[in-house]
């Protein structure tokens, strides 16, 4: 066109960002890549095209990692391990410091190279993800440099085996490596298959900021490296982002193998608009939440609910908005949607969109792009919950959109999903926000603004979205372990009945307690408790799946104690404590017929008991959040909100003292507790029940299911009401409690009976309070 | 003798003047604008569009016939407003029209003070270049009311084809919308077939909220254009007060089928933020808001900036200020 044409089209033109340098970096490094393991990349072995997306054109050769691979990656990571670890926090600090100061030199180099192996707009990776990647690192030197200080009694964890997604790739990256460096383990990550180059530029300069071989090892690859990373005994904890069904695999591969674990997974997070809201605005962050990086992203505003008084002009105003987004070259400096990451991904959204019959379907009605992996912008309206795009993570630039009449119906609809990464609510009402905030299942929160991210405030979801969070001091606890020395607690049996049966004067039975009322054993089977030295205690029932769904069902019905206070949470311990004084003496004399421990022993227990009553009683109302330090005239509020229903099983040891240091938590922290206690000595916890009748706790707080752990611990791990599991007992070990728990990828804590002293000072304490507790993040950009 | 590009463009001056509406005050309580989101959207729109080459060129000579070439100094004279208008009618050098393939341009209009207006009607006989006309006791707007009105009158004998009016802030600041609507009707009335800006001085207006809500005012009131500021505030244009208003303009627009025009005045003086200014522009309004009947600049040395980098893209070296004439 002419300057004469263009002054009258007033078109934009193409506006590229030159690809010659990232061009020259592949020739020069590649063009087939090996892997980058011990300081140094390897020879290529069997390699596979990386392509652009845009183009279809072939990037470079990326090396297929074998398990081999994997093995001298950990082999390397193992060896630096010592060194690493052992550097002062200040001298972490520094690499980190240095890798930071790297990104910012190299940012455009990292930006282009992004966007020629991903598709996203050169304006997502340049003003975007390289900078979060930058800011991810510097944050993570200030954390290595005053962890010792801030974290006493933690040690890291060992090699770390990363696993990251194809949507953001160097921030992924990022996310991933600096908070594993700066807790002092050391790393074998692997990049998603689609883009692997900026993770092989991110290991050029972790060698030109000299950090010692083997720290951060690279290994290239599909799945199948995955599984050999997740399988790989060498390694101590799985740290992976992707998509929920590959996060349930990685659950189920990795039971019982003493491995940590930390999924960031997928969603279909709300995006709330009221009738009050600044409606343009909340237009222009929907650009943000769902055309951002083509709607992969985890996090995407996919699901709009809408406030039906405003629904008709929202949505002609959004469609006008969409006609308006430029689709095409992502290395034009003037687009806003690029191109889907592959082919296969194209297909998938393609594949989910047509088999929709429901709603309106409108697409954006702007130039595609004749060839290269384009999918338009497309909004489904008038859709239902009950629609499966309203359910289904489609990862694509697709919105589905529904109305709403009242903020709790809002809420309620919200929370309709199995996921629960983010939510974003839009109104100008400041009571309605921080109202609806705490309300929604999500682990982040954006108030009036959408998918903002900061390395200071933790990032993570709840429910299938995965469990952990990255960034923050809540992220670097995910890669750290406490230091205290635990006790392995050899499983107790039952006491087996005597030859001579000594009948008591007087029938006892002892029932379960569900829902605040003591409930005979669904199966109909008790089993008898016999004294050390032969007297029939009483009998105690045997609770089977029925019980544990009923008293799953009780502490669903008991959701109001997660919004009392923690004033009124306090109160109730303290007075739990003061009854349980009250019978003291009964109680150490139950302990003492039970376990057959001398009187000194038993009165100690229930002394402690009492003590750590009190203690968690502290806490009710002192486990305070944080408002983090966030780039933006705004807050962003670190809250600590109840997991919600915690399954428990007590350690055999210390019968009453072991349940309480499990209830006393869970329930101080707003949650509800199934326990199971001591198969060997239930008495001591079904005595407990009198106590708290007698304490004010609301029915379906605290339930008591007796019975063999063995037994109960599939179904009370595998049930999908159930939000974490904490097993502290053998007879229900981590290899059944992990693999269950995979139904609803529900947070665990099992101890395979390693436990701590429960009679010490380990036995109590934030780590058990951070257990019963999900960082929410809620962001609230303010300015007037 | 060949057209202007300005007239080149079929819908200048084709179209219908706001006739303004009833005061709608449900509407303007409904008027929201939150100030971060309005933010963070100006702050990246600059990384999300971009012009190079010679489409670069041809925005920055349409944003030459965009401007309201503007002098409003105490020590204005005859002879100043003269060389300014000589500017106005010849704003870029030949031979740079030339290598760009453009036929001769103008700028959108001259504005002056009251004083100056005989000035420039005869500096700019025969041109089409339209003048405008400073006026309400601008830039306070606190001289007598009927004095005011009258000030408009008498710009308007005196030939201005468009009149700048300032409002009373103290009507947005006190919430007293009826009044601010009721004075915006009268000036209006009093222009005649003068176009009429309405300068709300959105630095002294406190908030974006505010804003909003006294475009819409104006524009039911019967605005032609609603404008930034008078130059005089401490903080004069910016991106988001910009989105704010012309959100208010499509909103207006939606709701009666009138197109308002825009003009952002005061502290944009760099080629590049003319730009991005109209990129603004063409994502939430669209091309039609590109031409000077719906937008100017209200800018006294933007100008020098786009000849010099107008001067860079055709030689392909960077440009010196006095190699261009000034105005």
């Amino acid at each position: 066109m002419t300057t004469r044409e263009i002054f009258d089209t007033m078109d934009y033109g193409p506006a590229p960002e030159s690809d010659a340098e990232a061009h020259a970096w592949i020739a020069a490094k590649g063009p087939a890549f090996g892997h980058y393991i011990n300081g140094s990349f390897t020879a290529p072995g069997e390699t596979f095209a990386t392509k652009n997306p845009a183009t279809g054109v072939e990037l470079a050769r990326i090396t297929q990692g074998t398990a081999d691979d994997v093995d001298s990656a950990v082999k390397a990571a193992r060896a630096a391990l010592p060194g690493w670890s052992g550097l002062s926090g200040h001298k972490r600090a520094k690499y980190l410091y240095a890798l930071a100061r790297l990104l910012q030199k190299h940012s455009r180099l990292f930006a282009v190279l992004e966007t020629l192996d991903n598709g996203k707009p050169i304006r997502e990776s340049r003003d975007i993800d390289v900078p979060l990647a930058q800011r991810h690192f510097y944050y993570h030197a200030g954390l290595a440099q005053l962890l010792s200080e801030e974290l006493p009694g933690h040690a890291p964890l060992g090699v770390c085996g990363q696993i990251i997604p194809w949507n953001f790739p160097l921030l992924m990256l990022s996310w991933k490596i600096a908070p594993a460096l700066a807790a002092g383990n050391t790393v074998v990550l692997k990049p998603a298959e689609y883009t692997s180059l900026t993770a092989l530029l991110f290991a050029d300069i972790c060698a030109e900021a000299g950090l010692p071989k083997g720290v951060v090892n690279i290994v290239t690859g599909d799945g199948k490296t995955g599984e050999a990373i997740t399988a790989h005994p060498g390694i101590a904890k799985i740290a992976f982002t992707g998509s929920t069904e590959v996060g349930r695999r990685i659950r189920q591969a990795t039971t019982g193998q003493g491995k940590a674990l930390t999924l960031e997974l997928g969603g279909k997070s709300p995006y709330i608009v009221f009738d009050d809201a600044d409606i343009d605005s909340a237009i222009e962050g929907l650009v943000d939440a769902i055309w951002f990086n083509q709607g992969q992203v985890c996090c995407a505003g996919s699901r709009l609910l809408v406030h039906e008084s405003i629904a008709d002009d929202f949505h002609t105003r959004l469609r006008a908005r969409m006609d308006k987004l430029r689709i095409g070259d992502p290395l034009d400096k003037c687009i806003d949607v690029g191109a889907v990451v592959d082919p296969i991904q194209h297909a998938t959204i393609t594949r989910l969109v047509d088999a929709n019959t429901e709603g309106e379907t409108y697409r954006a009605d702007t130039p595609l792009p004749t060839s290269g992996c384009f999918y338009p912008p497309t909004l489904i309206s008038g859709l239902s919950p009950a629609a499966p795009l309203m359910q289904e993570e489609i990862f694509g630039p697709v919105l589905v959109s529904t109305t709403f009449r009242t903020p709790s119906e809002a809420v309620e609809i919200a929370n309709n999903t199995r996921y629960g990464l983010a939510a974003t609510v839009w109104t100008e009402n400041l009571n309605l926000a921080l109202d609806i905030g705490p309300k929604l299942a999500a682990g982040v929160v954006w108030v009036n603004a959408t998918n903002l991210f900061d390395a200071a405030a933790g990032f993570g979801g709840v429910r299938e979205s995965g469990f952990g969070r990255e960034g923050g001091w809540e992220g670097l606890l995910s890669y750290l372990k406490p230091t205290a020395k635990t006790v392995q607690s050899r499983p107790i049996d039952p006491t087996p009945a005597p030859k001579h049966v000594q009948a008591p004067d007087l029938d006892r039975t002892a029932k379960m307690y569900v829902g605040g009322k003591q409930t005979r054993p669904d199966g109909g089977y008790s089993q008898p408790v016999w004294s050390t030295k032969g007297a029939l205690l009483g009998h105690a029932g045997l609770g089977n799946r029925k019980d544990i769904r009923n008293a799953v069902e009780a502490a669903r019905a008991a959701t109001g104690w997660a919004k009392t206070t923690g004033h009124l949470r306090a109160q109730i311990l303290f007075y739990v404590a003061e009854n349980l004084s009250a019978r003291a003496e009964e109680f150490a004399t139950r302990i003492r017929h039970l376990t057959g421990a001398n009187a000194k022993t038993a009165e100690t227990e229930v002394a402690i008991s009492i003590d750590r009553l009190f203690t968690y009683a502290a806490w009710a109302d002192k486990f305070d959040g944080a408002a983090k330090s966030v780039p933006i005239r705004g807050v962003a509020l670190a809250m600590n909100e109840p997991v919600g229903i915690i399954g428990a099983f007590a350690p055999d040891e210390a019968p009453l003292l072991g349940a309480i240091s499990l209830i006393a938590p869970a329930i101080a922290m707003g949650n509800r507790i199934v326990l199971v206690p001591s198969h060997a000595a239930p008495l001591a916890a079904t005595d407990l029940y009198q106590v708290l009748d007698t304490s004010d706790l609301p029915a379906g707080v605290v339930n008591i299911i007796t019975g063999d752990p063995a037994e109960l611990a599939k179904p009370l791990a595998g049930h999908m009401d159930v939000d974490a599991v904490w097993s502290f007992c053998a007879r229900a070990p981590a290899i059944v409690i992990e693999a269950a728990s995979a139904s609803n990828l529900k947070r665990t804590w099992a101890t395979d009976g390693a436990n701590p002293d429960w009679l010490g000072a380990d036995g109590q304490g934030k780590r058990f309070l951070r257990a019963a507790t999900e960082v929410k993040t809620i962001w609230i950009p303010y300015g007037e | 003798m060949s057209q202007t590009v300005t007239t080149l463009t079929p819908a200048t001056h084709l179209l219908a003047r706001n006739p303004g509406m009833a005061l709608d005050m449900d509407w303007v309580a409904r008027v929201q604008a939150n100030t971060s989101a309005i933010e963070r959207r100006a702050a990246t729109l600059p990384g999300r569009r971009s012009v190079k080459k010679a489409y670069q060129a041809a925005w920055l000579a349409k944003a030459i016939t965009l401007i309201d070439l503007t002098t409003l100094a105490g020590d204005d004279t005859p002879g100043r407003v003269r060389r300014l208008c000589s500017k106005a009618r010849n704003p870029l050098r030949p031979d740079i029209l030339a290598a760009l393939d453009l036929p001769p341009l103008t700028t959108g209009a001259v504005c002056v003070y009251h004083e100056m207006v005989p000035t420039a009607v005869a500096a700019l006989q025969g041109t089409g270049i339209p003048v405008a006309a400073v006026s309400t006791g601008f830039p306070a707007g606190l001289s007598p009311f009927h004095l005011r009105v009258a000030e408009i009158r008498e710009s308007v004998k005196a030939g201005a084809a468009e009149i700048d009016i300032v409002i009373s802030r103290r009507h947005v600041l006190t919430g007293n919308w009826q009044a601010l609507y009721d004075e915006m009707c009268e000036f209006r009335a009093a222009c005649g077939e003068a176009h009429v800006k309405a300068i709300l001085a959105t630095g002294e207006l406190g908030t974006l909220r505010n804003v909003a809500r006294a475009s819409l005012i104006c524009m039911m009131a019967g605005a032609d254009f609603i404008k930034t500021s008078t130059g005089k505030e401490p903080v004069n244009a910016t991106l988001p007060v910009t989105l704010t208003m012309v959100r208010a303009i499509r909103a207006y627009h939606t709701a009666t089928g009138i197109k308002v025009g825009y003009k952002p005045a005061g502290g944009i003086s760099k080629a590049k933020d003319a730009l991005v200014y109209l990129s603004m522009i063409k994502e939430e309004l669209g091309n039609r808001w590109l031409q000077p009947d719906l937008f100017r600049f209200g800018a006294s040395s933007l100008l020098g900036d786009i000849e010099r980098q107008l001067e860079h893209h055709v030689t392909g070296d960077y440009s010196a200020g006095y190699r261009h004439a000034i105005g």
